[in-house]
């Protein structure tokens, strides 16, 4: 079960992920990005502080991003991953491809540099 | 043809006694001859329609009247062939001669019971077609007084006065009462019901003629002796005459007066029929459209509509309209002009109740109708769509209609649900056996028998759960020195994945054999992936080649669970953590950049452990993951041992740990011992 959050702060979409994401529940990422990129944000901050498990489907989704994103100039950066999630980001070799920070404040300092 | 010995008997025995009397001699007949031959007569005529009429069951009731009526016309026809006999026998002695009349007397009454007889058993039939308890017995009382008046007309005892007459009046009001069941009437249809009437007037006529003619010439016969028993005192003659007349009357009056409702009798028969075909619709491999088109069909011809329309929804924005009688553009101007008057009721989608909109079709000009109502189709309490009948009548819908449709409308939904229910359980099975295909898929692509070699041996273990994984593991020799090892974890589950899975076992097998490095094989093989996986979709994999010459083991890993590694010399079991991006993911960018080479010096004893995440990832009862420390640790308090039994012991503290044997990822190991 996962609860997922959208709310805007200074420019930027910050999704809030809440719970656990698994083959049936990254539909709902899969819809909450697709709805902050269709919303013309090109700053997305994604909240994984609540995030407690992602199984491969789950980072399929983040990885399905990477190729639309570049495209669009849209930034996308996760911040507040708990150790064991971010342990199958590393794992898998997604944390060489996604933007990934500690706290919030780094998350929106990065995006700030990046879209500039 | 016993009847007609009795009747032959009976007449020649009358117009002896006749014939005796008149000459006033003696006669070698007993008078009470004729009268017995009379009684076996009819009962004789009795069984044989009790066996041709009554036990048919094949009869309708138009066709009973028919038997009836056919039996009259025969006997009418043998009357007056015998009347023109007497006409072209005019002018000899033969007609005037008193045994000769009662000759054609009898003839005449023998055809005469004949017909009353074949009447009274259809009658029978018809009264009892609704059975109850009180009417069987109310028949049988009445058939039982009927026997004893006949016995007691052939044995002329004289009861008191009183006596039989209380038996007729019994008789009388007995009949009288059995003649109001008239249920069978509301059975026919329109049609059904002139032919009836036409055929209770001819029996009628029948009866009349044949009651003239026989009292004629009894008349005559009587006239002339004294011996000659007349019909007339003959008291079962008369009852069962009295109860055919009754009868035949009543039926002619109902069934005439019925005329005018048999067509509602009709309509309501025919919307049991349109009831029936909207929930069978379903059953027979018919799609929901057909249903929509039913409930149409129905509802119109229920209530006699000028037009209709209905409105499903198709999509969440998407509409879909059937309509009948009246265009799209029509109907859309309708609803446009209800809409514009901010007239809330069933026509749109969100109101529950069935409306009657009628007047505020008044105030759309142009419009040919005057009537309009309105009913919402539910499934699982949700409106999917509207009905919508129209007349040009004002006040076209009265409350019968509005409930028969409102019926029609529920009903139609109910058939809906049953067909998605039906479609659901179906797209189910469906799925399952998709699943157990790409369950059989998964399992060939497996390797049977794996490679070994003096200087290690591996053992591989895979449980899958009920859903498909995408696990693979797999060895290739590549030269005397040189054996390639991999596993994966394909992304998803399913039959993609098991299709997924041999697109990545074919890679292996074409590239591992031309012996690249590690690395070259993980960017070839995700050259060759990108084109084949779809977007969000990924395989883990981890490389390996060793070489017994050198005693290395040259690795790669793309995203896959860090390896294992058990170090004998150290007794230390370590987790080799280093860089790579698993295949797929990678497109635009240059992969070879996020893969790397890697190398260990193996010594005998070493034990490497390869898994898949189902293994470190497998919960137990409490929520917790069984994670690598458990894992490590299982291999350290087993590692002296063979692979088979290192594995086992794996496995074994696995099972501990999860504490059930349900597994809900796959577990995929494979362990490689070195000596």
């Amino acid at each position: 079960m996962v609860h997922i959050k959208r709310l805007q702060e200074d420019g930027a979409d910050i999704i809030a992920i809440i719970g656990e994401i698994d083959a049936s529940s990254s539909i709902e990422l899969d819809l909450a990005i697709a709805k902050s990129v269709g919303d013309g944000y090109r700053k997305i901050l994604v909240d994984c502080n609540g995030l407690e498990y992602i199984s491969s489907a789950g980072l399929g989704v983040f990885m399905s991003y990477i190729e639309e994103l570049k495209d669009k100039k849209v930034y996308l950066v996760l911040f507040g991953l708990k150790e064991r999630v971010l342990n199958t980001f590393s794992i898998l070799g997604l944390a060489d491809l996604l933007n990934i920070r500690e706290t919030k404040s780094d998350a929106k300092k990065l995006v700030d540099e990046l879209s500039v | 043809m016993g009847a007609l010995i009795f009747w032959v008997v009976l007449a020649f025995s009358d117009i002896t006694v006749l014939f005796a009397d008149i000459k006033a001699l003696p006669s070698d007949v007993p008078q009470w001859l004729p009268q017995v031959m009379l009684d076996l007569f009819i009962i004789s005529l009795f069984y044989y329609y009790k066996f041709k009429i009554e036990r048919d069951e094949s009869l309708n009731f138009t066709d009973l009247l028919w038997k009836v009526f056919a039996t009259g016309l025969i006997a009418t026809v043998i009357s007056l062939a015998v009347r023109l006999l007497l006409f072209l026998l005019g002018s000899t002695p033969l007609p005037t001669n008193i045994l000769f009349i009662d000759l054609v007397y009898q003839i005449n009454l023998g055809l005469f019971i004949n017909f009353l007889l074949a009447a009274y058993t259809s009658w029978k039939r018809l009264i009892l077609y609704q059975k109850s308890k009180w009417l069987i017995r109310a028949w049988l009382a009445f058939e039982l007084l009927l026997f004893c008046i006949l016995v007691y007309d052939s044995i002329h005892i004289v009861v008191s006065s009183t006596l039989s007459n209380t038996a007729i009046l019994l008789v009388s009001a007995l009949g009288l009462i059995l003649s109001f069941n008239m249920r069978w009437v509301a059975y026919l249809n329109f049609k059904q019901k002139w032919t009836s009437l036409l055929l209770l007037l001819l029996s009628i006529f029948y009866l009349v003629y044949f009651l003239y003619s026989v009292t004629i010439l009894s008349d005559t016969v009587s006239q002339q002796s004294t011996a000659f028993i007349d019909f007339q005192s003959h008291v079962f003659s008369i009852a069962l005459l009295a109860f055919v007349i009754t009868y035949i009357t009543f039926s002619f009056l109902v069934v005439l007066f019925n005329l005018p409702t048999s067509s509602v009798f009709e309509q309501k028969l025919e919307e049991v029929v349109s009831f029936q075909r909207i929930s069978q619709s379903i059953q027979t491999e018919q799609n929901e459209e057909s249903v929509y088109n039913i409930l149409l069909e129905s509802s119109v011809s229920a209530v006699f509509a000028d037009a209709a329309w209905l409105e499903m929804k198709a999509t969440d924005s998407e509409q879909k309209l059937y309509t009948h009688k009246i265009s799209a553009q029509e109907s859309k101007d309708i609803r446009a002009h209800l809409e514009k008057n901010k007239i809330k009721g069933a026509l749109d989608q969100s109101s529950d109740k069935t409306k009657n909109l009628s007047k505020h079709l008044g105030s759309l000009k142009n419009s040919r109708f005057r009537s309009l109502l309105a009913f919402p189709i539910k499934v699982k309490e949700e409106t999917i769509g509207t009905l919508a009948l129209l007349k040009e009548l004002p006040e076209g819908f009265n409350k019968e209609m509005t409930r028969i449709v409102s019926a029609f409308a529920n009903q139609a939904g109910i058939s809906i649900e049953n067909f998605r229910l039906m479609e659901e359980a179906f797209q189910n099975a469906r799925y399952k056996e998709e699943l157990k295909i790409a369950k059989t898929v998964q399992q060939s692509l497996l390797p049977t028998k794996l490679e070994t070699n003096l200087d290690f041996e591996i053992s591989a273990f895979s449980a899958s759960a009920d859903e498909v994984g995408g696990d693979y593991y797999d060895t290739l020799r590549i030269n005397e020195h040189e054996v390639a090892l991999i596993i994966a974890d394909v992304s998803g589950k399913g039959t993609t994945a098991a299709f997924h899975m041999s697109q990545m076992k074919g890679i292996f097998h074409s590239l591992a054999q031309q012996g690249p490095s590690p690395k070259d094989f993980m960017v070839k093989a995700n050259k060759a992936l990108v084109y084949c996986l779809e977007r969000g979709s990924f395989i883990s994999a981890t490389y390996f080649v060793i070489n017994t010459q050198t005693k290395k083991v040259h690795y790669s890993r793309a995203g896959h669970c860090p390896v294992l590694y058990h170090q004998a010399a150290k007794n230390q079991s370590v987790f080799l953590k280093d860089k790579g991006t698993a295949l797929g993911m990678v497109r635009s960018l240059d992969y070879s950049n996020f893969v790397e080479n890697q190398e260990i010096d193996y010594q005998p004893g070493d034990v490497m452990v390869l898994y898949t995440d189902g293994i470190t990832e497998a919960k137990n009862g409490k929520g917790e993951e069984f994670g690598g420390e458990r894992l490590a640790a299982a291999l350290q308090n087993s590692a002296q041992k063979s692979s088979k039994e290192i594995e086992e012991n794996v496995i074994k503290h696995l099972y501990e740990f999860s504490g059930t044997e349900d597994i809900n990822d796959d577990y995929t190991s494979m362990t490689v011992k070195f000596q």
